[in-house]
């Protein structure tokens, strides 16, 4: 009785209590979380073939350095910087521009130009690929064949490719995107447009020296998360390639990579040494981006 | 006559602009839509496009999805339970989690938030494999379980949370502790209730997170009647095809719901995707 009340007192004290409320995230964290990222370490180490496991040095990321891997690296690194180059920019402009004075039923255009962001990437990929299907009556191929080209083989080219990818990525995100400046944009002063108004200034001299300078913060925001998405980009592909394999790779993200090597090959050392290499990365461009733009993230702790 | 002119250009120009990209933008909800009424032998024969013959439109692949010819009506609910039990327990647990950051400080607070960072940053890609193995020695492969247990407390809720929460004065506290109420007390009957909209933002984003999960679910999930929508209409793009019919108005019938409550909350859908953004 004692006994349980002593710990009744401990549990309700005001110093157990964050304790507690932490317990949901520490747990999660260390099983979860702080486990597999050693896990996957360890076995990166290893060949894994059911139970039995067998310590082999640096033979998986011997293997791992392959022609293939290298693209697949390549692939995802060159989706995250064109994206990062397109998905801050055009977002940006359309806020700026739906945000004008001069612009009426603002509210309709901006619920409009989100609703793409409901659908899955699996109900957008599909609707992709088949937009972009080879049939000479596709939508895409109708489309080109109004200006008098020849139907194209979307998929199977490497230009045509990276089109439907950005384009499917410009047409999911763009709405969100632009939401996240129209938010930014609302924290920046009138009066700041004013008095540059006065002072003579263009639309373009008051976009290029008050708008971008004073919309950093959200611009960073931006990058960050489209860092992170353009790295762990794998259903995209596998939707529009109707799985993991493209010809000659052309669709196959780091992503794609570990689950071919990991799941499909049941190849699981090898699986994790590209899950280390991935997180390695991951880690390094946003240790990089994050000093170079002063740490959104410092920032926010000190409110 | 030029003064009305140099006001109005600007808005006719301006609206003109946005018209054409929103009908650009919704152009593949509308071939899917349209496509959706014609029978899915069409589609394969002739591609996806507008040319539709009104006449013979029906919502005959609509009435496919539901006549237990096939597992869509199954694929349906097992989303939307996995989607109410992550949404229900990341809320809650996510928000106590929060609530410690927020209201209270103790030894390791820094140390656990840089954690609650660290797996912000980190793709959750990465570590498929061994949460795979993990969830594979716990029993739950094939199980909603297995979906739901590695999301049960989300970084990204976490730091909503407690954005939100650190707002409120601390004194707020005190004065409900004079009042006779436990420290959990507190969080349970006056936080949770003041918390309300944030729930409703979170919700939703947590919602559309859980809905659209492909890859992970992908890999739990083994038996064609277990999967989540998703991966169920992935699964249908065989290379044989037959199953067009299904696949598109599946794809139509998964969004529906979705634009619906995004007319009806709007407002919560729009602060719940752009959570993370910056607020001054």
């Amino acid at each position: 009785m004692e006994k349980q009340n002593l710990f009744k007192k401990f549990i309700y004290s005001q110093k157990t209590a964050p304790y507690v409320f932490l317990l949901p995230f520490a747990i999660s964290f260390l099983v979860f979380f702080a486990y597999s990222i050693f896990d996957t370490f360890v076995m990166s180490f290893q060949r894994v073939a059911g139970g039995n496991t067998e310590f082999i040095g640096l033979k998986n990321y011997q293997v791992l350095f392959n022609p293939i891997f290298f693209k697949a690296l390549k692939n995802s690194i060159f989706y995250m910087i064109v994206t990062c180059c397109i998905m801050i920019p055009f977002p940006m402009l359309l806020a700026t521009a739906l945000n004008s004075k001069s612009m009426r039923c603002k509210n309709m255009y901006r619920s409009l130009l989100f609703i793409p962001a409901l659908t899955s990437v699996v109900v957008a990929g599909v609707v992709f690929r088949l937009m972009f299907g080879e049939l000479p009556n596709s939508f895409m191929n109708q489309l080109i064949a109004r200006f008098g080209a020849e139907p194209i083989i979307w998929l199977r080219r490497v230009p045509t490719v990276w089109l439907v990818l950005f384009l499917l990525c410009i047409w999911r995100w763009t709405g969100v995107n632009m939401m996240y400046f129209l938010s930014g944009l609302q924290q920046i002063p009138e009066d700041l447009y004013e008095s540059a108004s006065i002072d003579g200034a263009s639309a373009i001299q008051k976009f290029f020296h008050i708008t971008v300078p004073l919309l950093k913060p959200t611009s960073v925001y931006v990058l960050t998360i489209s860092i992170y998405g353009g790295m762990a980009m794998f259903t995209e592909s596998y939707i529009l390639f109707n799985g993991n394999s493209s010809p000659n790779n052309i669709g196959l993200t780091i992503v794609g990579y570990l689950y071919k090597m990991g799941f499909e090959q049941n190849n699981i050392g090898l699986g994790s040494a590209i899950g280390v290499v991935l997180l390695c990365i991951v880690l390094i461009i946003n240790v990089i981006q994050l000093k170079f733009n002063g740490g959104i993230f410092a920032k926010r702790k000190e409110k | 006559m030029a003064e009305v002119s140099r006001k109005v250009l600007p808005t006719v120009l301006l609206m003109l602009l946005f018209t054409v990209i929103v009908v650009i933008f919704l152009i593949p909800l509308a071939l899917l839509f349209v496509s959706s009424l014609r029978p899915g032998s069409d589609l394969m024969r002739y591609g996806l496009n507008f040319s539709i013959d009104w006449a013979n439109a029906n919502l005959h692949n609509y009435r496919l999805l539901f006549s237990g010819q096939n597992a869509y009506f199954n694929w349906y609910v097992n989303s939307l339970i996995v989607t109410a039990i992550q949404v229900v327990l990341a809320l809650f647990l996510s928000s106590c989690v929060g609530y410690s950051f927020a209201m209270y400080d103790y030894k390791g607070k820094g140390i656990a938030f840089t954690c609650v960072l660290l797996v912000m940053m980190v793709p959750t890609e990465v570590i498929i494999l061994p949460l795979y193995r993990m969830i594979t020695k716990m029993g739950f492969v094939d199980n909603f379980l297995g979906i739901i247990l590695p999301y049960i407390v989300i970084p990204m809720l976490i730091f909503f949370f407690r954005q939100y929460l650190v707002g409120i004065p601390r004194d707020f506290l005190d004065a409900a502790r004079v009042d006779g109420y436990s420290e959990y007390g507190i969080f349970l009957k006056i936080m949770i209730p003041l918390m309300k909209p944030s729930f409703a933002a979170m919700g939703i984003y947590e919602g559309m997170q859980s809905w659209n999960n492909f890859l992970w679910p992908m890999i739990v999930m083994r038996s064609n009647n277990k999967m989540t929508l998703p991966v169920g209409l992935q699964s249908l793009m065989s290379p044989y095809g037959n199953n067009y019919d299904i696949l598109i108005a599946g794809a139509c019938f998964a969004i529906i719901p979705i634009l619906i409550l995004f007319a009806c909350f709007q407002k919560y859908f729009v602060e719940g995707m752009t959570a993370g953004g910056v607020k001054g």
